[in-house]
């Protein structure tokens, strides 16, 4: 392997990595830092299971290329609980039943803590609309909805 | 010991109760691990090469320059392969491998094994293959014609008198029902005979096929590998490759949704292959590309329904000829969806035929309720227009055909106490039926029939020192059934739902398990579960008469505890399970309770779904603006879930319904192996799903329970015709009703 030196922030802790220049960030991730709890599902932009943060933005993870990363801030789903306390979304996903397989579940998480990041009171239309990008095949999508709408609240009560 | 598996209509405590699942945290956090999650050191990647065409005679097959590239470790073709001839095991290896011959776009004729990526696609590409292209059939119809391209040369159709002399495409002819049909159609007042089409589609699971697999030269092997049925990959892959049993340790990873698909072998026994090969652990994904042509979705479909009714709405006979594709290996499903087409009903006359037909696609595997929704879209449509032909309510119709305890069912069983009836009377009795419409929308609803599978079972339970519990299960949790059998696991023994920690076992840890399908899991491990707890309750009550000294008779299991009975005891107070625990050591070694069972009795399933659409004239879309499913659960163990596996099944019939199919060129080629341009549902696409849980026992299960997993599936694809039917006033006959077929049908009828 030829691999270019990359640079990044991971979740708030600075990681460092070398990768082919055509390698994902999503293989990045998975392969070279150990970060599997980003999934891919599809690879070509479809599914939403690779979806992270960069710089704050919402991207599917296997659409950028891990020496895009260098110099930027990457937020995966090992990154939402604080310590030992979990995110109200992951919460609520629990208390939901908002999983059934659970390998959307990481998406998920991250694609509804970027639309609550941006607007922490959506309707169910924003809420369904925000997280369009994301499959899940088990759910029906009823509870991962439920599960937003409980977590949105509880994060409004904390302010 | 044997145990008594009738339902004795016990009071629960936590069973029925809405709890978290333990796995929940691992799965919010991204440390749960899947398929494609686990690494070993030193592991190779291996890619497959697949064939281009549709049905092609390997002509050469040169894999020289690959091998000898810097980095390669391993190439398999099926020339590597022991040789299965006339084996039971031949269709399932010349799946995983092409032979002579490639017989769908996506088939495997080669694969490798390198030390990354890169190498392994370089690889790829210096493998020569000369292909002679043979003529190919990928429609159902079109593969029964007499003068369609042979898919396989020694096809002789099954279940037809006399036995063929011509090898066809068609493999079985499955044929059920009872009574005369002739005569029951000469007694109806009305006949409706219509046609009906359903495209193929892909169970759309979002994990793709995935495994880590490690072999030694001294036949000792582990596979790591997404998976319903671990205990099955380990009987397959081992028989494929000469392997002993014992000595392949098959571990099931967490599961990314499976829904049929992950019950057969693909890339795995490649994958051993390899590695047995390379000596090196070998990892082996599909991309989503591969999961579309090379894994196993379900059948397209043709059939022809008729019925008969008299003017009171009495059915007096019914009769469907159902063809399924089974992709180019052999299968059951006409069988399956023949046994299925009339199982609702209670029909003095009725018979169902169901044929298996070989076509130029993918090996067909099971996706949930295989079969059955196929063959409900056709006679719930049919079964809508007698309704509409009598001037008869559709709800009242079914309920006054339903089948119901003693009726003999099309498929040949009686049956017991089942739950079609209720179903329909809570749809008919439910606010979503009186709600009003808008203009362009309409009202349908369907029902739909499962049998539910038991099987082969064991589960373990290990009582620690703490008094906490170890349940091991050999059932795959594939949608928080770890849950399920805590709760039961507590329930039995009379303790928290935390002190029980459930495990999946792998293969080398627990005796045999089948495959986790058929909506078997809840079924037969909670009845394994029930019956090691009991063991281990004896055991332990054992241990308090031990302690006690007194007869073990005069020792009662009350809540969590053993309790003395008789005056003569009186003096004795309870030990509970967390103080026998401590004291094992003392009384008689580690406490532990195990069952093995083969789970008779699943008790059949039926559903009723109502459902609103909206069409929109000008462009064809629908838009489903409410759904409801109806449906018995026998006993719903932790309800959450199976609400969730109601929405997840009508979510899936919904996708099916109006948008998901496979589209071939007639170059025979797959044209939409991605989900961009195969779309299934997403969160905007959906309302909110409602449900309805009916708990009617099954018979056969101490708790009553029946699987919940598959039914759901079944009505949606009728239940949205019918509703498109009333919005639109065109019926439809072709599934999936994409905007193009549903305009096609509107400007017809204004046309006509
Ligand atoms: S894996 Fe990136 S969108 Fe599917
Ligand atoms: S929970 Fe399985 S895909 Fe969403």
């Amino acid at each position: 392997m030829t691999g270019t030196l990359v640079n990044t922030t991971v979740n708030g802790d600075a990681v460092q990595f070398a990768c082919p220049t055509d390698e994902s960030l999503l293989d990045s991730l998975r392969d070279r830092i150990g970060l599997t709890g980003v999934k891919e599902g599809c690879g070509t932009g479809d599914c939403g299971a690779c979806s992270i943060t960069l710089d704050g933005e919402l991207v599917c993870s296997c659409l950028v290329l891990g020496v895009e990363a260098n110099g930027r801030e990457i937020g995966t789903v090992e990154g939402l609980a604080d310590g030992d306390k979990l995110h109200p979304l992951q919460d609520q996903f629990i208390n939901n039943a908002a999983l059934q397989c659970g390998i959307c579940t990481p998406g998920f998480l991250v694609a509804a803590k970027a639309l609550l990041d941006k607007n922490n009171n959506p309707t169910e239309e924003e809420i369904r609309y925000a997280l369009a990008g994301n499959l899940c095949r088990c759910t029906g999508y009823d509870k991962i909805v439920r599960a937003v709408q409980a977590a949105s609240k509880d994060l409004r009560k904390k302010k | 010991m044997t145990h008594d598996q009738s339902f004795t209509n016990q009071k629960f405590k936590l069973v029925g109760s809405r709890v978290n699942r333990p796995d929940g945290v691992d799965k919010v956090t991204g440390r749960a691990k899947y398929g494609a999650d686990a690494a070993a050191p030193g592991q190779l990647v291996a890619l497959f090469l697949r064939s281009p065409h549709a049905h092609a005679k390997i002509k050469k097959l040169d894999t020289s320059r690959a091998e000898k590239l810097a980095g390669v470790k391993a190439v398999i073709t099926s020339a590597d392969l022991p040789d299965h001839t006339n084996g039971a095991q031949l269709d399932v290896l010349e799946n995983c491998m092409a032979r002579d011959r490639v017989l769908y776009d996506g088939h495997a004729v080669a694969a490798v094994a390198a030390i990354d990526r890169e190498t392994a696609k370089k690889a790829l590409k210096l493998i020569k293959v000369s292909y002679e292209k043979l003529p190919h059939v990928t429609d159902v119809d079109e593969a029964m014609k007499s003068d369609a391209p042979l898919v396989r040369e020694n096809i002789f159709t099954r279940g037809v008198d006399p036995k063929p002399t011509k090898p066809s495409n068609i493999c079985k002819v499955s044929t059920f029902g009872h009574g005369d049909i002739e005569a029951g159609f000469n007694e109806a007042d009305v006949i409706i005979e219509k046609s009906f089409k359903t495209e193929q589609t892909h169970q759309g699971y979002i994990e793709p096929h995935a495994c880590l697999a490690s072999v030694g030269p001294d036949g000792n092997g582990e596979l790591w590998v997404t998976t319903q049925g671990h205990y099955t990959y380990r009987t397959v892959c081992s028989a494929l490759l000469g392997m002993d049993m014992a000595k392949l340790k098959v571990t099931s990873s967490e599961i990314g949704g499976g829904f049929g698909g992950k019950t057969h072998v693909w890339i795995e026994p490649i994958a051993l292959a390899l590695s047995r090969k390379a000596n090196r652990p070998v990892k082996a994904v599909m991309t989503r590309d591969e999961v579309f042509k090379a894994s196993g979705p379900t059948c397209s479909t043709s059939m022809d329904i008729k019925i008969g009714a008299k003017k009171d709405g009495t059915i007096t006979a019914g009769s469907a000829h159902i063809r399924y594709q089974d992709g180019a290996f052999r299968g059951q499903w006409g069988q399956l969806g023949a046994m299925t087409a009339f199982a609702c009903y209670d029909l003095k006359n009725v018979q169902s035929v169901g044929y298996d037909v070989l076509v130029n696609r993918p090996k067909v595997a099971a996706y949930r309720a295989p079969s059955a929704p196929m063959a409900a879209f056709g006679v719930e449509s049919t079964v809508d227009l007698v309704a509409k032909a009598i001037g008869m309510d559709p709800v009242a119709l079914r309920i006054k055909n339903a089948a119901k305890e003693g009726t003999r069912a099309s498929y040949g069983p009686t049956y017991g106490p089942i739950g079609i009836g209720p179903t329909l009377e809570a749809a008919k009795n439910h606010p979503h039926m009186r709600a009003k419409l808008k203009k362009n929308q309409g009202r349908g609803m369907a029902c739909g029939f499962w049998f539910n599978f038991g099987g082969q079972t064991c589960s373990d339970i290990n009582i620690s020192a703490d008094g906490t519990v170890n349940l091991t299960l050999g059932t795959v949790d594939v949608g928080g059934s770890r849950a399920s059998m805590s709760l039961i696991c507590a329930e039995e023994l009379g303790i928290p739902y935390d002190q029980v920690k459930a495990n999946i076992a792998d293969t080398s840890s627990l005796g045999h398990n089948d495959t986790t399908e058929g909506s078997r899991g809840t079924f037969s491990s909670g009845m394994a579960t029930i019956f090691a707890a009991r063991e281990a309750i004896e055991e332990m009550k054992e241990r308090a008469a031990q302690t006690w000294d007194i007869p073990v008779e005069e020792v009662e299991w009350v809540e969590g505890e053993a309790r003395a009975v008789g005056k003569k005891n009186d003096n004795l107070p309870p030990l509970t399970l967390k103080e026998i625990a401590g004291r094992a050591a003392a009384t008689g070694g580690p406490i532990a309770g195990h069952n093995e069972v083969v789970a008779d009795g699943a008790g059949v399933s039926f559903a009723s779904h109502i459902c609103d659409v909206e069409v929109d004239p000008e462009t064809g879309g629908t838009k489903i603006i409410r759904y409801t499913v109806i449906q018995d659960a026998g006993k719903a163990i932790n309800p959450d879930y199976v609400e969730g596996q109601f929405q997840g099944g009508a979510a899936q019939g919904i996708g099916w319904a109006l948008n998901e199919e496979y589209i071939y060129g007639d170059d025979g080629r797959l044209q939409n192996a991605g989900f961009l341009d195969y779309r299934i549902p997403v969160c905007s696409d959906l309302p909110f799903i409602d449900t309805e849980i009916l708990e009617i026992p099954n018979p056969n299960h101490p708790y009553g329970i029946r699987g919940v997993g598959e039914t759901s599936i079944v009505p949606p694809l009728a239940a949205i015709g019918n509703a498109v039917s009333n919005a639109a006033g065109v019926r439809m006959t072709h599934v999936p009703m994409s905007p193009p077929r549903i305009l096609k049908a509107i400007e017809e009828a204004a046309e006509a």
